[in-house]
């Protein structure tokens, strides 16, 4: 699978209370949810994402809440691939299971700019950094982890293998 | 091969001799939790993908967030949660009364135990680590799984190990503890590790200290938190009626990557500052800062036990709370607000001029009941402060000690308790 759209970036622990808020968990409808996406630390991010686009984050992705709203809501929101120096264990586990793409490069996110665009080929986890003609090799996912990705998800994994 | 107690718990789960650090292994759960914002998650996930129910008896559901229901559409998620329950015959559904914040419900209950292995849809289901479990929060559709094949994949942690000595002085308690680790090793300090917590210190805790200790693993970055078992662990255990249990204890060459030594009496009164659990300063270092407060929260599943209550009534028992000052006291469960009615606790809080909540989680999440306007500052027993965390964006949360907190209250800025 081939990703190629525009870098949104923040920083270091991004954290599931910001990616979105609680006062927006008493739904779980995905485009309500992907409406408020970064709100609190990018009031514009909702008016510029498009379908396709990659988000940038440094270390410790995704911390705190379990909340599963959270990657739901970036995937809604268009985003098709998030690279981060390192994610959080939680949101980790739920963007595998969700069936969001996350891939980890440190190098990558100290390149990349917002706006620059990036191109991922995911089963390969090569990144390519068109604006900066740059290319970055991720480690791949453990042969487990790729086969409930292959089946499409948790769900899709547990039907057939457990 | 030598063990971690987390790795000798997965170990037996996945039917093995044993693991290590990295394995990937599919492990029996002895219970799959959730509460009423990631359950619909997981009914929604388990009803698309047609699953079934393995073992009702390892499913349990926790109506404790947005309860008593904040609004239609809480109330929606609450409905699709109770229908599910009675649908699937799931008997561990909890709400209205016999409701409190879960992971100081399901401990007291003794719905968990040592030597389990529990999966919530809730990153503090580390609290449990507290009775000598291994429970790790996940999210929905891991929890969608888990109660359906009462099974969970598990990548085996690697560890890191605090030995704990001595006592605290007069005062300080567990949440200290954990914030002063977390402010050492950062919030990402133990990312997808155990912490396991051992040594002759763990016998001068009690079981509250522990159970907040456990519950913040998570805002390290950790897997897990997880202690090792002694006479207090099982003195509880059989108060809550639990009948058999297995107790693990970590091998004398287990593969931790680093111990960290900790003399308990060396921990000083601490504040986490915003925006992160780690910008840990003392009590001391805070007070000099003259940080102005518009609310205390009391309560949670981090501080909100019979224990933390008693000390925030200690410091508040015949004085007021500060003018202008809400100060939110909410017991977590209600065996705990009975027991602090009993004792005369609520009493103490409402003379002094605080409110009393009916169990939830409530603020410690940006709920309802004490939520923060712009500008607004807090000091909170909870768990987290990130950005926005109670309420408004440009408002902040300070999380502190039971005691800290009481004292705050009484002068309306942050403040160390003076032994």
């Amino acid at each position: 699978m081939n990703v190629k759209g525009n870098v949104f970036k923040y920083g270091d622990n991004v954290d599931t209370d910001v990616i979105i808020p609680a006062r927006y968990l008493n739904t779980s409808v995905e485009k309500e949810l992907a409406a408020h996406c970064m709100e609190d630390i990018d009031k514009t991010f909702v008016t510029k994402v498009a379908n396709g686009d990659i988000m940038i984050g440094g270390w410790n992705f995704g911390c705190g809440s379990s909340r599963e709203h959270a990657p739901i809501a970036i995937k809604a929101s268009g985003i098709d691939l998030i690279i981060a120096k390192s994610f959080a264990r939680i949101f980790y586990r739920n963007s595998i299971n969700i069936g969001l793409p996350i891939l980890e490069s440190e190098e990558c996110v100290n390149d990349a700019e917002a706006g620059d665009i990036i191109s991922a080929d995911l089963s390969k986890g090569i990144i390519r950094n068109e604006t900066k003609g740059k290319e970055y090799t991720t480690t791949p996912f453990p042969e487990f982890i790729q086969e409930i990705v292959e089946c499409g998800g948790l769900v899709g994994y547990a039907q057939q293998k457990l | 091969m030598a063990q971690t107690m987390t790795q000798k718990i997965l170990a037996h789960k996945a039917g093995l001799d044993s693991v290590k650090a990295g394995d990937l292994v599919l492990i029996n759960l002895d219970l799959a939790m959730a509460n009423d914002v990631t359950g619909p998650v997981a009914v929604n996930v388990f009803e698309k993908g047609n699953l079934t129910i393995s073992d009702p008896d390892k499913v349990c559901f926790v109506l404790d967030h947005f309860t008593p229901t904040k609004d239609i559409k809480s109330a929606q998620n609450c409905k699709q949660v109770r229908e599910f329950s009675e649908k699937h015959g799931i008997k561990k559904f909890f709400e209205g009364g016999c409701a409190g914040v879960e992971h100081a419900l399901l401990p007291e209950m003794g719905i968990v135990k040592a030597g389990d292995a529990v999966i919530g849809a809730d990153s503090h289901t580390c609290t449990y680590g507290a009775l000598n479990a291994f429970s790790t929060g996940v999210g929905s559709t891991d929890m969608a799984i888990g109660m359906s094949k009462a099974k969970a994949w598990m990548k085996v942690p690697s560890a890191i190990g605090f030995n704990l000595k001595g006592s605290f002085k007069k005062g300080v308690s567990g949440k200290d503890l954990i914030l002063y680790i977390i402010a050492k090793i950062g919030v990402d300090g133990a990312l997808y590790k155990s912490m396991e917590f051992f040594g002759d210190g763990v016998s001068a805790l009690t079981m509250d200290d522990r159970f907040t200790i456990a519950n913040m693993a998570i805002e390290a970055g950790g897997k897990n938190g997880i202690f090792v078992a002694d006479e207090k662990t099982i003195a509880y255990m059989e108060e809550a009626g639990v009948k058999e249990y297995t107790t693990y204890t970590p091998d004398s060459d287990a593969p931790y990557e680093y111990v960290m030594d900790i003399e308990l009496s060396e921990v000083p009164y601490m504040v986490a500052f915003p925006h992160l659990p780690s910008n840990g300063k003392t009590a001391e270092e805070a007070e000099a800062l003259s940080v102005k407060l518009d609310q205390v929260v009391i309560g949670s599943c981090t501080n909100g036990r019979i224990t933390d209550l008693r000390i925030a009534a200690e410091v508040l028992k015949g004085k007021k709370v500060k003018d202008n000052l809400r100060v939110i006291v909410i017991p977590a469960t209600p065996k705990i607000y009975k027991e602090a009615l009993n004792e005369g606790l609520l009493n103490i809080f409402m003379d002094a001029g605080c409110i009393v909540s009916p169990p939830t989680c409530g603020p410690c999440l940006g709920g309802h009941m004490g939520i923060l306007a712009d500008g607004e500052r807090a000091i909170a027993t909870t768990n987290r402060n990130f950005v926005g965390r109670m309420g408004h964006v440009d408002s902040e949360v300070y999380l502190a000690s039971p005691r800290v907190a009481a004292e705050s209250a009484l002068t309306g800025y942050i403040t160390a308790p003076k032994n």
